[in-house]
């Protein structure tokens, strides 16, 4: 907890998310969103992707600037390495969600932070995408995700920011419990 | 139809304890049960039920319980003997084997229509209860068939349980009494545990109740409260009465042989698919638990209390390594699941819109937004302890004094209406 009268910034706006949540109450609709990612072949394994434009808070909304990604296998798949694999994009969206939910309730709770690096690794039994063993699961067999946290705040301050950073995250929702895709083609 | 000031709907410990409050401002009411006085004690309870708060806990308006067994647990029976004496003490004006099938405005007040009969009203005090129907999730419709589910309002004991292993979906004090007790019996049990409360049943010595009330915890307002809705959906603590003196968490429970899964996501061609989130969850509860006894050290430091055993912490939740995430519920594993996935009041003879677009209850600590209709007994209603039938006893007199003070303006404005008030 921050001791001195210094107010607290960790660069969250946490008013303005109250508010939002504050408006649900009187117009449910506005909190329905659409997130969207449009994914162009290049060649090999090699995609770049981009996003735009999401719908939030009952109509279209627009990214600053067009994001662009690239995709790819590394040279150890005999790719060319021209971005990160598809599952490093997944761990790159877990440690970015669990970090922003961390600073936000942070902010929330008072405490300052001053630095935060989750790292985040994942295990895979290639068995499974390569089709070599029906046993095994094509995605991640565990995850693990540890925080190093410099801030002025007890021990069980931070494992209670970081668990309900967990508890209100939306990949780790994602990764940890089943998501229906629909897939089509033309 | 006959003119009444107050109907109170349900004779259960919150509709007898606003019946005693209404009585001694002599405000003329009549109470209506569909069954007989504490009809949900007798007919919805499972055999071995006690209350998870402690006898010396059951305080009503001019009640208090004078047994031989203070620190013990009352039996669903017992509770129920409790709330039919506590009625009969003042012949509360209890009309039982009477429904009511509609509340509906009429002129200041409103028409409560019955199976039985009708009343105009002045006021109506909902005590309906806020248990009445289990909450099933809708993946219960993909369990395949062969296995039969029961909820804990079906629940008796392990007799009507088929041979074989039990997915119990749910860890709070429904699903581990029930789960507890399967085990004690025998059966292989797997459960399902998402978010729950974990607490000891004893602490440095005494009831954790006793701290919880002892230390203000019970008497939380709802108005102070930063997250109401939140605390309105806190699940119940993980307690039992029925074991004396023991902790009923989730490592007594695995200590038993109970096999830990995650919250139960989805079911998919017969396979149960369970969260990966059951470590955060364990160590959500373990971090809560923590800090309810750091408040409850805090509170009994500050108080110089001569407490003489020392401060206590308790191992965190064993959780399985890996815990797992799937199971096949058509090998013949799991031959019953309990859904002890909680409850949820039913008010749809209540004509009147108390719901929010979510389903949720709108209420200012009971009060609702329609002139002269209360409610009562709902979680966290207007404290903590309002989940508790000791909650009933500070909930009905602020109530009542509000309902008074609602009549008195009722009556300023047609004053023929005072004619019901003695």
């Amino acid at each position: 907890m921050s001791t001195t009268d210094i107010p607290v910034d960790n660069g969250v706006n946490v008013e303005a998310l109250l508010g939002v949540r504050e408006a649900l109450g009187d117009t449910p609709d506005i909190a329905q969103f659409q997130w969207r990612a449009t994914t162009e072949w290049v060649r090999g394994t090699h995609s770049q992707s981009s996003v735009e434009t999401f719908y939030g808070f009952g109509e279209e909304q627009q990214h600053k600037t067009t994001f662009r990604y690239d995709a790819d296998h590394p040279l150890a798949f005999a790719a060319e390495d021209n971005g990160v694999t598809p599952v490093e994009y997944v761990l790159v969206a877990l440690g970015s969600c669990l970090t922003a939910g961390a600073a936000s309730i942070a902010q929330q709770r008072n405490i300052q932070l001053r630095s935060v690096t989750a790292t985040v690794e994942a295990a895979m039994d290639l068995h499974g995408i390569l089709g070599a063993d029906p046993d095994v699961r094509n995605g991640f067999s565990s995850i693990k995700v540890s925080f190093q946290i410099d801030a002025d705040a007890s021990q069980a301050d931070l494992e209670a920011l970081i668990a309900q950073s967990q508890k209100r995250s939306a990949v780790y929702d994602v990764l940890t419990n089943p998501t229906n895709i629909s897939v089509t083609v033309n | 139809m006959p003119h009444v000031c107050v109907v109170v709907v349900g004779a259960g410990h919150c509709g007898l304890a606003m019946s005693r409050c209404l009585a001694e401002r002599s405000i003329d009411h009549v109470v209506l049960e569909r069954g007989e006085v504490a009809n949900s004690w007798r007919t919805e309870r499972w055999d071995s039920l006690r209350l998870l708060t402690p006898n010396w806990l059951t305080r009503l308006p001019g009640y208090a319980y004078g047994g031989a067994d203070p620190d013990g647990y009352m039996s669903a029976d017992e509770v129920a003997d409790v709330i039919e004496a506590y009625g009969a003490d003042t012949a509360a004006p209890v009309r039982t084997g009477t429904t009511v099938t509609s509340v509906r405005p009429a002129g200041r007040g409103y028409a409560v229509e019955t199976d039985d009969g009708g009343w105009t009203a002045d006021a109506v005090v909902v005590a309906s209860g806020a248990c009445n129907v289990a909450s099933v999730p809708a993946v219960r419709e993909a369990v395949p068939p062969g296995i039969t589910s029961l909820t804990p309002a079906e629940y008796r004991n392990p007799d009507q349980v088929p041979e074989g292993g039990v997915l119990v979906v749910g860890a709070s004090a429904s699903g581990v009494q029930i789960a507890d007790e399967l085990i004690r019996d025998g059966r292989p049990v797997t459960i399902a545990v998402g978010e729950h409360v974990r607490v000891p049943r004893r602490y440095r010595g005494a009831d954790i109740l006793w701290w919880m009330e002892a230390a203000g915890v019970l008497d939380e307002r709802y108005d102070q409260m930063d997250d109401l809705v939140r605390a309105r959906s806190i699940p119940s603590m993980q307690l039992a009465g029925s074991l004396g003196g023991e902790t009923l968490d989730l490592n007594a429970l695995s200590g038993r042989g109970a096999r830990l899964v995650g919250r139960l996501s989805a079911i998919r061609d017969g396979r149960a698919l369970f969260s990966g989130s059951l470590p955060n969850v364990c160590a959500l509860a373990d971090l809560k638990l923590a800090r309810l006894l750091d408040t409850l050290d805090a509170w009994a430091a500050r108080s110089e209390l001569d407490v003489p055993e020392p401060p206590e912490r308790f191992p965190p939740t064993a959780v399985p390594s890996p815990p797992p995430l799937d199971l096949d519920l058509r090998r013949g594993e799991i031959r019953t699941i309990v859904w002890a996935t909680g409850y949820r009041p039913d008010l749809s003879w209540l004509g009147l819109p108390v719901v929010n677009a979510r389903g949720r209850l709108i209420h200012e600590g009971g009060v609702t937004r329609f002139p002269g209709i209360y409610l009562m007994g709902m979680p966290f209603l207007r404290r903590r302890k309002s989940t508790l039938i000791d909650g009933a006893r500070a909930d009905s007199q602020e109530l009542a004094a509000h309902l008074a003070t609602h009549l008195d303006s009722v009556a300023r404005e047609a004053p023929h209406h005072a004619a019901g008030r003695g």
